[in-house]
This record gives C-alpha cells, structure tokens and sequence, in this order.
C-alpha cells in the first residue's frame, strides 16, 4: 500500500489539496481566505483528473502522421471534464465574492460571525 | 423513434432558453411566459408519465447522435417524468402565490431577473431528474446552487444576504465532496453514463476488488449531497434562508431545491451502485441515525422558534429527516415511503409557507406568534390554508401527511433490525409536529377583542385565494390517491435502476 502511495504520488499531492481545501472553506473565519480554500478545492479535484487522464509517453489526443493506434495518445476525457469544472468554479467564485462585496459594504467587515453578530444587534 | 420520446429534452431546453430570454424582455413578459412555460412543460410530463405508466418500461434518448459510452444520454421512466409534473406544478403554484409579495418586496427592475433564476431552476432541476450522465448531473447540481443562491439574496437585506453566504459554503463543501467522489468513480470504472458506470461496478463487486475506494466513493457523493439537502447537522444556513427570502424563494427552496438532490441521490443508488450493493451496506445505516436525529431536533428546534416563517422552516429539516430515514431503513417498501414523502413534503410545505404570508400580512407584517393572535379570522382563506397543511404535517387522515407516515409505519414493521427505532421516532416526532403546528393553528384562531388590523377578503386576493384551494385539492389529491400513486412509484422504481 505505501508503495502504491508513492507511484501515484500525484493523486497523493491532489488529496492532500483536496483537504487543506476543504479545512479552509470550512474553518476560515474570512470570507476571502474561504473563497481561496474553495478555489484551492477544486484545483486539487483538476490535479487529480489530470494525473489520471496522462499517461507517461502518450501524446496529446491529436491525430498526426496517421497513428490511430490507442496506445499513442492520452485519455482525452479528464481533460474535457477539467475544463467544464473550471468554468463551474469560475462563476460559483464570481457569485461568492460578489456575495463578499455586498456584506463587506454594508458591515465593513469580512468575519461571517461578526456579520451575523451586527445582523443580531440590528434585530431584523 | 416515437415523438414522445423528445419530451424530457424539450422540456430541459425550454426551460432553459425560456431563462436566458427572460433577461432582456420587461417584467410582464417575462412572468407570463414563465407561466406558460411551466405550465407548458407540466402538461407534457404529465403526457409522458401517462405513456410510460402504461408501457411500464423506461427508455434512453441519445443527445446529438453519439451513441453510448461517448455521447450524453437522457433516460425517462414513469417516475421521472411524474416527478418532473409534479416539480413543475409546485413551482407554478409557489410563483402565483408569492407574486403579490414579489412585487413588495423585490426591486422593480430585478424581477425579470428573478424569472430568469426561476426558469434556471426549473430546467437544472429537470435535468437532474432526467440526466443519465454522472458529470452532467454534477454540473447541473451547481446550476441549481447558483439559481437558489439568487433567489435567497433576490430580496436584498442583510439577513438574505448572510444566509446566502452560508448557504453557498456549505453548498459548495457538498458540491466538492459529490465532484470528488464522482472522480473517484470514474477513475474506478472509466465510465461517466450511469448505466456503463453500474456494469463496472457489478464486475468489481464480483471480483470483491478495490471495495473499500468504492465504500469511500459512495460515502462522499451520499455526504455531499445529504450537506447539499439539508439533512440535521448541516442546516444551519436552512432557517434564515427560508425564513427571510421573498415567500415564492422560500417555497421553491424547501419544496424544490432540497427534492432535487435527494432524488438524484436516489437515482445514484439505483442507477450507478445498484440497490442491491447499497441494501447489505452500513452506509445506509449513518444516514438513518442522520435522519432520525433530524427528526428530532428539528422539531425541537421548530418548537422553541417565535417567529412563524422560521418555525416552519426548521419543521423541513425534521421532514427531510424523515426521507433519509426511508432511504436509510434500506427496503424496496421504505424507499417508496420516502419518494412518497417528497412529493408530500413538496405539496405540504409551499402550502404552509404562502398561507403564513397571508397571515403575516394582516398582522402588520410581524411574524412573530403574539402578533398573528386571531390572524386565521383576519385572512380566513390564508388561515384555512394553513390549518389544511398542519394537519397533513401532523398525519390528519385524508391529509398526504397521514399517508406518508402510514407508509413508513408499514415499512418498518418488515424491518426487523431497525422497526423499533423507526416506530418511536416517528411517535415522537408526530408528537412534536402536533404540539407546534397545532399551537400555531389554535393562536390563529384565538379571537382578539379590539384587534386593529386590516381584513382581508377572499374577493380582495382572488389570486392568492386560488393558489390555496389548488394546493389544498393538491394535498388532499395525493391523500385520497395514495393507492394509485404508492403504484406509480412502485412501478418507477421498477424499471428505475
């Protein structure tokens, strides 16, 4: 199992993002550093898809000087599924930091639980 | 192919585009053709699910002529198409009945917005029931974040605003769970189309290979989307996003948005694992104790509330633990019990939550309980609405709510190892639901001497009063057709997986 752990030492790395992510979304009391652990979620997810879609000494799924044989290229398919995640992330961190602009205008902080705690005070 | 067939892909785009219009028409366009739309697209499910009720077989609709492993597919049954009926008919009664409110409270120049993440929703929300794909169901998934986002923070105080904020974040952790378990899956099988994905999985599960990466791959697509639903410990963004958005949000958001994502966990188990592995897996078990905490404490908390619109917001989390309950208890008979619960839930709560609006609005716009005293005589149709819908929630017979509770009764009795719980969880909770929904429907029924209030006659609000009667013959509908409708799902769930 450990060895396994160290071929595939890039799906490690990816995991490991994955979490530090994950804490930071999670843990992060700033709403910026949230939308980073976000970011860094997802990034860590496109890591992953993209060690899985290569394959060492296979070129990119292009078809030149006639070789149809699968052996020679990459698997396209992460690739494809990387680049709809990244438009995905793009416009939920476009959605969240708009959020953030908002809230920061009207509270003149970034903290979610002094937010909360003013929203309480205004008693809405 | 027979034209029937092209209805779940019409009725994904049509909502779609109807969307994208809805942005540079003006307001009174873009609300009419989000009626007809919807209405459009309920008549044609409704349609589809006669047809393939009577065929009793599902079919697949290649997307663009590329045949299966490579291209997309959508696949219908009779329960997804009666699913996506039912989907349209909640959001069409939800928009009628909060339209006065809309206009209130929603700046004037964002309300053909607010159409446009409404037809959003719609169509994510189809294409989630509909999809055959892993990735474009996940893709869908985040649609629908995006477009129920909007609509909490559509009414714009800070309240909405924070709830979004919370609602997003832990949407997103879902979101990020359920997109790593379905890379998981992929890297496992080599396969995105449901159906190729539940083949390769059988093989492993033949071959007991890589059993515990395909334990973790389920547990995190089931965690992400039971966070994404709202199920008991992840609910913390629920009370405010429900109880502060504009009424048709709050509707939409607890009878719609939730469903979506537990029937697509739903069609997960049935369609990629394979009820079968799921059944003999501890798995299900987290998300039956998850449940009937649920249960429990969101009733508590639902008791504890002063404010009506948040109290009927935390009675969904308790509802949404009686679904996983269904799930969790793991039987062919539970699992009918819960798709019967969303489409109780669904009918029950868009109901409760547009008559407590008719309430507030004779009690000088106070939610709180001292205020809406003798409200049920102020507004008397948003009164009976309300009391119709406690009653189904508390499992008044003739009322959907009794039903469900029926049939998770029925279905714990042929479980042997998890009746027990089961059966006094659901007293207790019965319990717990008739102490706050009936203490609300006794103070709106209190007379108040010299109340200063306005009131408000049926002939002042004829649509308003409209949208309460078709809910209220909705809810009693679904409870006096159990029988038919406890078959339709049986025969669904058939061909479902």
């Amino acid at each position: 199992m450990g060895s396994n752990l160290f071929t595939n030492y890039g799906e490690a790395v990816a995991m490991i993002l994955f979490a530090i992510g994950l804490s930071n979304l999670m843990l992060q009391k700033n709403l910026i550093k949230k939308i980073i652990g976000l970011n860094i979620m997802d990034s860590a997810v496109y890591l992953f898809l993209a060690e899985k879609g290569y394959i060492r000494g296979h070129v990119a799924p292009i078809i030149v000087n006639n070789v149809q044989s699968t052996d020679a290229y990459i698997n396209p398919i992460p690739a494809g599924l990387v680049l709809t995640g990244i438009v995905v992330s793009v416009s939920v961190t476009a959605l969240m930091l708009s959020l953030t602009i908002r809230l920061y205008r009207r509270y003149q902080t970034l903290d979610l639980d002094e937010i909360s705690m003013k929203l309480k005070q205004e008693g809405q | 192919m027979a034209f029937y067939q092209n209805i779940p892909f019409f009725s994904i785009f049509l909502a779609m585009f109807s969307g994208t219009i809805s942005s540079v028409l003006p307001r009174k366009a873009a609300r009419i053709l989000n009626v007809v739309v919807v209405s459009l697209i309920m008549a044609a499910s409704a349609v589809l699910t006669v047809i393939l009720y009577g065929q009793g077989r599902s079919y697949t609709f290649m997307m663009g002529h590329f045949p299966a492993p490579f291209g997309n597919e959508i696949r219908a049954g009779a329960l997804e198409a009666g699913m996506a009926c039912f989907f349209c008919l909640i959001m069409l009664l939800s928009m009628l009945g909060g339209r006065k409110k809309l206009d209130e409270e929603v700046e004037e120049t964002k309300h053909n917005l607010y159409y446009v993440l409404v037809n959003l929703l719609l169509s994510s929300l189809l294409a989630m029931v509909y999809t055959n794909d892993l990735f474009t169901a996940y893709v869908f998934v985040e649609i629908n974040t995006i477009a129920a986002c909007g609509l909490i923070m559509i009414r714009q105080i800070g309240r909405t605003i924070e709830a979004a904020v919370r609602y997003m974040i832990l949407s997103l952790l879902g979101s990020g769970l359920f997109l790593v378990g379905l890379v998981l899956l992929y890297d496992l099988t080599g396969h995105l189309l449901m159906s190729n994905i539940q083949e390769s999985v059988g093989m492993l599960i033949e071959n007991g290979e890589y059993t515990i990466p395909l334990l973790v791959t389920i547990s995190l697509m089931s965690a992400g989307l039971a966070i994404k639903s709202a199920l008991f410990p992840f609910h913390a963004w629920l009370p405010d996003a429900y109880g502060y958005s504009t009424v048709s949000s709050a509707a939409l958001l607890s009878s719609l948005v939730s469903k979506g994502y537990i029937f697509l966990l739903i069609k997960i188990y049935y369609r990629v694992i394979g009820i079968d592995f799921i059944r003999h897996n501890k798995l299900i078990d987290v998300l039956f104790i998850f449940g009937l905490s649920g249960m429990i404490f969101g009733s508590i908390s639902a008791i504890r509330e002063n404010d009506i619109r948040r109290m009927i917001a935390y009675s969904s989390v308790a509802q949404i633990g009686y679904i996983y309950m269904g799930i969790g208890m793991g039987t062919q008979d539970a699992m009918i019990a819960s798709v019967y619960h969303i489409l109780m839930h669904g009918a029950t709560k868009s109901l409760l939550f547009i008559a407590a609006i008719g309430l507030t609005d004779v009690s000088g716009y106070s939610r709180q309980f001292i205020q809406i005293t003798g409200a049920g005589y102020r507004n008397k149709i948003a009164g009976v609405g309300f009391t119709v819908g406690a009653l189904s929630m508390v499992g008044f017979p003739c009322f959907s709510g009794f039903i469900s509770k029926l049939l998770f009764a029925q279905a714990a009795i042929h479980n042997t190892g998890k009746m027990l719980p089961t059966l006094i969880v659901l007293g207790i909770s019965t319990i717990l639901n008739a102490i706050y929904f009936m203490k609300t429907v006794l103070r709106i029924y209190t007379p108040v001497a010299d109340s200063d209030y306005p009131v408000l006659h049926m002939k002042d609000q004829k649509l308003y009063s409209g949208v309460i009667i078709a809910f209220v013959i909705t809810n009693l509908l679904l409870g006096l057709t159990s029988v038919f409708i406890e078959e339709w799902i049986r025969r669904g769930l058939i061909v479902f997986g």
